[in-house]
């Protein structure tokens, strides 16, 4: 199938999804679940990814910088840079793209895979002859729910980022944690939070649809729906790679 | 009542349904019958909106199916209940959740009402003490009739079964069919059901139809199929494979 083939289904898709409700209450109670499953199971792993990755890119930036060589001679850069390098990385790049890179495999493969098993058993079939609207029941809860958690998760993740470059300063004795806060303050703009916020809404905006949108559309059995999850996912890495060039060119580009 | 008129329906190159005239008679069963790929299926997801015919019109009590909008359709569908062939519970749902969901959804009832309606529904396909289990933890017989408490939980028209008896032991089938009977004779409703179980067409079939190759091979009940097997040699090649 094309891409504007494949397109045009995903815009046709959308314009079913982004319906007004029809029963609120239900439809609170599912966001609210989802929310759950979205946020709150996910809350462990991000916090993990984030810790760490903060740790090791305090680690590796400060080694590269610091580390005497013929070309730059240590003296001539100074150790808050090491910092300034690191939380802005964190705000712009780590927190918001690999955080939603990491819920792209789980969050993605889930939601496409719970779709496209309703698929198969004819459960969207059941909604659409009750007089449902089934694209909006299945993918509006779960769109909403990603919008709201995994901006706070990138949130999350962006403090526990920093605070990785802390833990790190611990275990290394190039770098102090007077440096890494120092370097971190210097560089420190209100936009690049603005920036990070935008990547966060349009990445859970592209996870949850484009997952919701290939369990829709899932015909066959559970080898299909398996393959969704898995087409999914590179879908929304490559939708996501893409965007964040696109939102560091126009916010960042000279 | 439901009526279909020069109804066409091809996948591709290949032509499923070719031009079915038919009328659902009201307050009785009618049997769609014929053999695996014959275009059964298709005929009923054509009926209820789940796939768009190429040409041919289908009218509910006079109104007509291919015009309406999908605001249109979702309130006709309101008016429908269907039992899919897997069942179609939805598995994270109680089977209590499951017959009070088209409640939750279209009525205003208050919550104890619903709970009550859905005891009535229960208690109408005779099932007891399973309002809090999952389908998975029930068999298959009483999924089936979930299915139908389900699809009768709202005072619906028309009710639509895709082999109600697959699956199903002998004597179940024999139950459920005579649930879908009684059920259709108590609410007046017009039932239609794709079938391939001989027992159940010999048995209930006041209205039969059977396809052949896409086309409506014959009409008419099981008091006349002794007559059909005479008329028409596809429909006695099925009856005799059926036994």
């Amino acid at each position: 199938m094309s891409f504007f083939t494949e397109l045009g289904r995903f815009a046709i898709f959308m314009r079913y999804v982004l319906k007004r409700p029809q029963k609120w209450p239900v439809f609170w109670k599912i966001t609210f679940r989802e929310m759950h499953n979205i946020g709150i199971e996910s809350l462990l792993v991000v916090m993990l990814i984030a810790t760490f990755t903060g740790a090791v890119t305090t680690i590796q930036t400060a080694n590269q910088l610091l580390t005497p060589s013929d070309l730059f001679p240590t003296q001539l850069i100074p150790k808050f840079v090491v910092g300034a390098v690191v939380s802005t990385s964190a705000i712009l790049e780590l927190a918001p793209t690999v955080t939603c890179l990491v819920l792209a495999g789980k969050i993605g493969a889930n939601i496409a895979s719970e779709i496209g098993n309703k698929k198969i058993s004819e459960q969207i079939d059941a909604y659409e002859v009750m007089g449902i609207n089934s694209a909006s029941f299945v993918a509006l809860p779960k769109i909403v729910a990603g919008l709201i958690m995994i901006p706070s998760l990138i949130i999350v993740a962006n403090f526990l980022l920093l605070y990785g470059g802390i833990l790190a300063t611990k275990f290394t004795s190039a770098l102090t944690l007077d440096d890494l806060v120092e370097g971190a303050r210097m560089v420190f703009h209100a936009e690049y939070v603005k920036i990070m916020l935008i990547k966060g809404f349009i990445f859970a905006f592209l996870i949850t649809s484009l997952s919701s949108f290939q369990g829709y559309y899932t015909e066959g059995g559970a080898l299909e729906v398996g393959e969704a999850g898995t087409k999914a996912v590179t879908k929304i890495c490559i939708a996501i790679l893409f965007f964040d060039l696109v939102i560091a060119q126009i916010f960042l580009g000279l | 009542m439901i009526e279909v008129e020069g109804l066409y329906k091809s996948f591709n190159d290949k032509h499923v349904l070719n031009d079915i005239n038919l009328k659902f008679e009201p307050g009785k069963p009618n049997l769609v019958i014929g053999s695996s790929g014959s275009g059964k299926s298709v005929l009923l997801k054509c009926l209820v909106g789940l796939l768009q015919p190429d040409t041919g019109n289908i009218r509910y009590d006079n109104r007509l199916l291919g015009t309406m909008d999908y605001k249109e359709r979702q309130i006709l569908r309101r008016e429908i209940g269907m039992l899919f062939q897997n069942n179609a519970l939805f598995d994270s749902l109680t089977v209590e959740e499951n017959i009070e969901f088209p409640l939750k959804m279209f009525s205003d009832l208050k919550a104890s009402d619903r709970i009550a309606r859905v005891n009535e529904c229960l208690a109408k396909v005779n099932l007891v003490n399973c309002n809090s289990k999952y389908p998975s933890e029930i068999s298959g017989g009483m999924k089936k009739r979930v299915g139908i408490a389900r699809a009768i939980a709202l005072p619906i028209k028309y009710l639509f079964c895709d082999e109600p008896n697959s699956g199903l032991d002998p004597l179940t089938s024999r139950v459920i069919d005579d649930l879908l009977v009684q059920i259709t004779e108590d609410l007046g409703i017009t039932t239609v059901i794709n079938s391939h179980d001989m027992k159940t067409v010999a048995d209930i079939g006041h209205k039969i139809i059977f396809i052949y190759q896409g086309k409506v091979g014959w009409v008419g009940s099981n008091d006349h199929l002794e007559r059909g097997y005479d008329e028409n040699p596809a429909l006695s090649a099925f009856f005799k494979a059926s036994f």
